[in-house]
């Protein structure tokens, strides 16, 4: 498998304060790469360095392109759409207006429309509310729109911030097996942080453990479900 | 002990030392300034006496500004119009009740402390960028409040009220204008001594919380109305005796005077002087008083223009004001 | 009632002027999300440019349009450039260089074209609209002219990318980087169109008040006013309140016994302040909720 970005040796900075401390990850071409990990252990930093949010030194390597001096903007025009933490909703922008903004920087033309209609199709409710006010949907409508704002982009790889934080479990599954089904139908590669890890991982082709902003185990899928320590402390049983 | 657990002691100690150090220096430079003020008078002409002395006044009503804006987190665009009030309580006191002068400082206090306090009742609704406005309004209203024909009897209207040089008490070998300049460093120090404890009080944090999270700070019982309205209460004090002592000084109080420039001069220098650094006052109040002399210096023509040079100047070398630099320079040698 | 009726269609004559001023603070309200205190100042000074322009004898439409240009041009500059360093510094440092760009725009303009008040001339004539007595045609033609601007600015900001872009990167910068919008220029190009907006205020208004270096700031007290009484958000409010502001002004004038004449502007912007009580927002702003 072909790795689609290639992080080595990746420090990232909050001010002087050093929060990973050389990260090396793979994400394969196509398949979903799962980073999981307890709260504050540096996950959400990870995706926030690779987008340049966030101070940071080492190497990130994408499509024969380094990352690491570009600004986020530029990034993102690369083909790279991350779905941020807390969502990132234009709260004051209709449901519309937040999609047309996923394909600002892409060329006005039948395939952009195309596109729209098939986010519509994985997420009929957006449909429903289109010329609502985004702010006042719900936390699983926002986390949708959200995420129909990455697809319109038509990325490459996709970057998803703890899609499951703050929804209700019917509304995790639901937005899941949506994320199950853009998987087979669409060649996009993810990169899924994650604190809901049973979920991430039935998801993920494979699977990254992050500890205070180092890599503890890393391994496909399936591994990393069977591991003993993992079950007892990410998994529950 | 394990080697992280020397390390973490080793670091404790570090900070603690670095902590004492920072202490005793801060201390030091408190000293120090404070002989500075001191001594100045004895070796300055009378005129550089006056502008020194007005510089203390101006560091009093920044440091007003700074107790509802730097802790409190409520705009004010507005602060000249309590300069004004507690400048014209000090005039009306002085020539229609003929009492002398140390009177009209509680007297401006007390009047502007509920100027403030009922100025800030309705303002508890408004918030950032209506509540700049509204405190605008205020400032622009003022001088033409002033020249009011209704209130002509006390106000002398346009013309102004005129009033005479105190001496110096008990026949010290001071000037007049070195008696007020230590008249008005007197007040001054109380007055920061006040706003000191003020801050390091239960309400002073009470008052912090509700500027950085009004919602988390109502539901920890905190009653934000109260608070709020007595921050502009005694901010107005503090601007209001600062207005007094301005009177005095000057000798004379107009309308046209505590126009909006007032306001926005005292906004400049609590910004310049380090929003939320009560120290930085002192710092705001040099720059109102003598930059926009040395801008005159530069070009008669184009005073205006050097000024707004020099200011944006300053804000690139100190986006965050004296007290930011200050704190970024202490940042620094902590790291060593 | 008749008088009541000729207040009322005096005060939307200056209010036109508001609604105006009002129109390009709002427009720069939704690229910065700050009120820009030298936006008045910035408007003169492109007023000036355009009676310089006259007096070099170009004709006045040609030296309309051609202030216009070089007024997008200049506020995209002012921001590129003096506001760049500033970038991530807090809002009051932000207010304070706005104070900064006030006092250099105003003693510039004074040094390079004094004090003495100068007329500016105006496309639309001297006399009342139509010979009617009701309005002079140059205050409805400047109501016209805010109009026209309006329904421009309105078309931009609905039905164009651009206009998107920009709402989107002052809503949240941040995810606006996130789908590949360059903030910073769409920053500056808010603040072209704001300098540009400026300037028609100011040519439009340069004839009735007559062109000196002082001659914004009460009318951009005035524009705040109808701004935030329009709501901020919205530039059609911004060009109601404006139009509200100049009645207001002139009703208070006439009908509040006593201080009513002398205290016409605190009057004014009291009434404002206390509709905000009521609704912050302003009339027709959308009100944002605030979750904790």
């Amino acid at each position: 498998m072909s790795s689609i970005l290639s992080v080595r040796n990746l420090e990232a900075f909050y001010g002087a304060f050093k929060v990973l401390h050389g990260l090396d990850f793979d994400i394969e071409e196509g398949g979903v790469t799962t980073l999981l990990g307890a709260n504050g252990a540096g996950k959400t930093t990870t995706l926030r360095a690779i987008c340049g949010m966030t101070h940071r030194k080492g190497t990130i390597e994408f499509g024969g392109r380094s990352l690491v001096s570009m600004k986020t903007e530029d990034i993102a025009r690369l083909g790279i759409a991350h779905v941020p933490e807390g969502r990132g909703t234009f709260a004051t922008l209709t449901v519309e207006e937040n999609l047309q903004l996923g394909a600002m920087t892409r060329k006005r033309d039948a395939a952009l429309d195309s596109d729209l209609e098939e986010v519509y199709r994985y997420f009929p409710r957006l449909r429903e509310r289109a010329s609502q006010q985004a702010g006042t949907l719900s936390g699983g409508e926002q986390q949708m729109l959200a995420i129909g704002r990455a697809l319109m982009l038509r990325p490459k790889l996709m970057l998803l911030d703890e899609p499951s934080f703050g929804l209700a479990p019917l509304v995790v599954e639901e937005l899941f097996s949506i994320l199950a089904d853009i998987k087979t139908n669409m060649n996009v590669s993810m990169l899924l942080v994650e604190q809901n890890a049973s979920l991430a991982l039935e998801l993920a082709d494979s699977a990254y453990l992050i500890e205070t902003g180092t890599i503890a185990l890393s391994g496909a899928a399936e591994e990393i479900r069977n591991n003993e320590s993992v079950r007892s402390v990410y998994l529950g049983y | 002990m394990s080697l992280s657990e020397r390390e973490a002691t080793s670091l404790e100690a570090r900070e603690a030392g670095t902590a004492v150090r920072a202490t005793s220096a801060s201390a030091l430079a408190q000293v120090g300034v404070l002989a500075v003020l001191v001594v100045l008078p004895f070796v300055l002409s009378g005129f550089q006496v006056f502008q020194l002395n007005m510089m203390l006044i101006y560091a009093i009503a920044i440091l007003g500004l700074n107790l509802l804006t730097g802790i409190n987190g409520q705009f004010s665009l507005g602060h000249g119009a309590f300069y004004a009030a507690g400048a014209y309580v000090a005039a009306i006191i002085m020539d229609h009740f003929g009492l002398g002068y140390a009177w009209t400082i509680p007297a401006a206090g007390l009047v502007c402390f509920v100027i403030g306090f009922l100025f800030g009742l309705p303002a508890l609704r408004l918030e950032g960028i209506y509540l700049a406005l509204a405190t605008f309004a205020l400032a622009v209203a003022t001088p033409q409040f002033l020249k009011l024909s209704l209130l002509e009897e006390w106000t002398n209207g346009v013309q102004g009220i005129v009033i005479l040089k105190p001496d110096a008490p008990f026949g010290l070998p001071l000037t007049p204008d070195q008696w007020l300049y230590f008249f008005t460093l007197a007040i001054g120090l109380l007055l920061y001594w006040m706003a000191r404890n003020i801050v390091a009080s239960r309400s002073g944090r009470a008052l912090m919380a509700i500027r950085d999270n009004p919602i988390a700070a109502r539901s920890m019982g905190i009653n934000i109305a109260l608070y709020k309205a007595l921050a502009f209460g005694v901010s107005a004090l503090f601007t209001g005796i600062a207005g007094a002592l301005g009177a005095i000084v000057v000798q004379f109080v107009a309308p046209d005077s505590f126009g909006f420039v007032l306001s926005v001069a005292l906004l400049v220098g609590l910004v310049v002087g380090g929003v939320g650094w009560l120290p930085g006052a002192l710092v705001g109040g040099a720059f109102v008083v003598f930059v926009p002399n040395i801008a005159e210096e530069f070009s008669k023509g184009l005073s205006g223009a050097m000024y707004g040079v020099i200011l944006i100047l300053l804000i690139y070398l100190m986006p965050t004001g004296a007290g930011g630099l200050i704190r970024t320079i202490a940042d620094r040698m902590k790291r060593h | 009632m008749e008088i009541f009726l000729q207040q009322v269609l005096s005060g939307i004559a200056t209010g036109g002027i508001y609604a105006c001023m009002a129109l390009a603070i709002v427009m720069i309200y939704q690229a910065i999300h700050t009120l820009n205190f030298a936006q008045g100042e910035m408007a003169m000074f492109s007023t000036f440019i355009a009676w310089e322009l006259l007096q070099w004898g170009i004709p006045y439409w040609a030296a309309f349009f051609l202030t216009i240009a070089l007024s997008l041009v200049g506020g995209f500059l002012v921001e590129r450039i003096i506001f760049k360093p500033i970038e991530n510094a807090p809002l009051l440092s932000h207010i304070v260089v706005f104070i900064a760009l006030f006092a250099i725009f105003n003693s510039l303009a004074g040094f390079i074209w004094d004090f003495s008040i100068k007329p500016f001339p105006s496309p639309f004539g001297t006399s009342t609209l139509f010979g009617s007595g009701l309005i002079g045609a140059h205050q409805a033609g400047m109501i016209v002219v805010t109009l026209a601007v309006l329904l421009l600015l309105f078309i931009f900001f609905r039905y164009t990318r651009v206009g998107l872009a920009m709402r989107a990167a002052a809503a949240n910068p941040e995810s606006a980087r996130l789908v590949g919008i360059r903030v910073s220029m769409m920053t500056g190009l808010g603040w072209g169109m704001a300098a540009a907006i400026g300037a028609i205020a100011g040519m439009m208004i340069a004839p009735i008040v007559f062109l000196e270096p002082n001659m914004m700031l009460t009318i951009l007290l005035y524009g705040f006013a109808g701004a935030v009484l329009g709501g901020l958000t919205s530039p059609g409010g911004a060009v109601v309140g404006g139009l509200l502001v100049g009645v207001v002004e002139n009703l208070a004038g006439i009908y509040i016994p006593v201080v009513g004449a002398e205290l016409k502007l605190p009057i004014a912007l009291f009434l404002i302040i206390a509709v905000l009580v009521f609704k912050p927002s302003g009339l027709f702003g959308q009100t944002v909720v605030q979750r904790v």
